[in-house]
């Protein structure tokens, strides 16, 4: 069961993502051909403020829309409810906001990537 | 009586729509943790990041990433079926764009494998 909110959420975030799926689907065809490795990823992303808004937004809009498809995931199927079930949409949300943010700026403007 | 009446609704080409967007959904977010901890090795161990992308080189591996890619494109196609659902006046071809959506995911996903291999 999902609030008004909650719900609007949901749908907001997934259409925010759309573009961004299609754009993370076609760099990875453009990018798997003739293998994958650090130097290649890093050389597009390093420095970057563009693909760090790209992935950024990314980020924050697939952690807002995976906490809440997990949230009616453990209500419907976990029986999971009350603040135990809003406790646990948020812990999924922070953590894959803080290792989402991580692995952005690991790619983008940490000191040291690609070193 | 019940049973027969699951079975039905069960078969029925949009409970299954259901059943795959919940599931591709679950598994992407199972998936995104290690995603991210994997990319942020080039910050914290580039060297180990490289040993990563390495074994995209073995063949089960990149079986499974043609799964993900699926997945992933099976999800937002499903998603915008849904939300064309809800808030669009459409409702005779939900069936056709159901199929379509998992249509047109498995080809974006046997690109990237043959772009892969």
């Amino acid at each position: 069961m999902l609030g008004l909110r909650l719900y609007m959420f949901q749908r907001i975030s997934a259409l925010l993502m759309a573009p961004f799926v299609i754009g993370h689907l076609a760099v990875m065809i453009y990018a798997i051909q003739g293998g994958l490795s650090a130097a290649e990823i890093l050389g597009r992303t390093q420095g970057s403020v563009l693909w760090f808004l790209f992935y950024g937004t990314f980020v924050v809009a697939v952690s807002i829309h995976g906490a809440i498809g997990l949230r009616s995931i453990a209500f419907e199927w976990g029986g999971l409810k009350g603040a135990a079930l809003d406790g646990f949409m948020w812990l999924v949300g922070l953590g894959l906001i803080a290792l989402g943010a991580r692995a952005v700026w690991a790619v983008t403007f940490a000191q040291g990537a690609g070193a | 009586m019940k049973a027969a009446k699951d079975i039905t609704s069960r078969a029925h080409p949009l409970w299954i729509a259901y059943i795959v967007h919940r599931l591709s959904g679950l598994a992407l977010a199972i998936f995104l943790p290690l995603h991210f901890w994997v990319l942020a090795m080039a910050m914290t161990d580039p060297a180990r990041l490289d040993g990563f992308l390495h074994l995209t080189e073995a063949s089960v591996v990149k079986l499974a990433e043609f799964g993900l890619v699926f997945l992933l494109a099976v999800h937002m196609f499903g998603g915008l079926r849904l939300m064309a659902m809800e808030w669009l006046p459409w409702s005779a071809p939900q069936k056709t764009l159901a199929a379509g959506a998992t249509a047109v995911s498995f080809c974006i996903a046997v690109l990237f494998f043959i772009r892969a291999i």
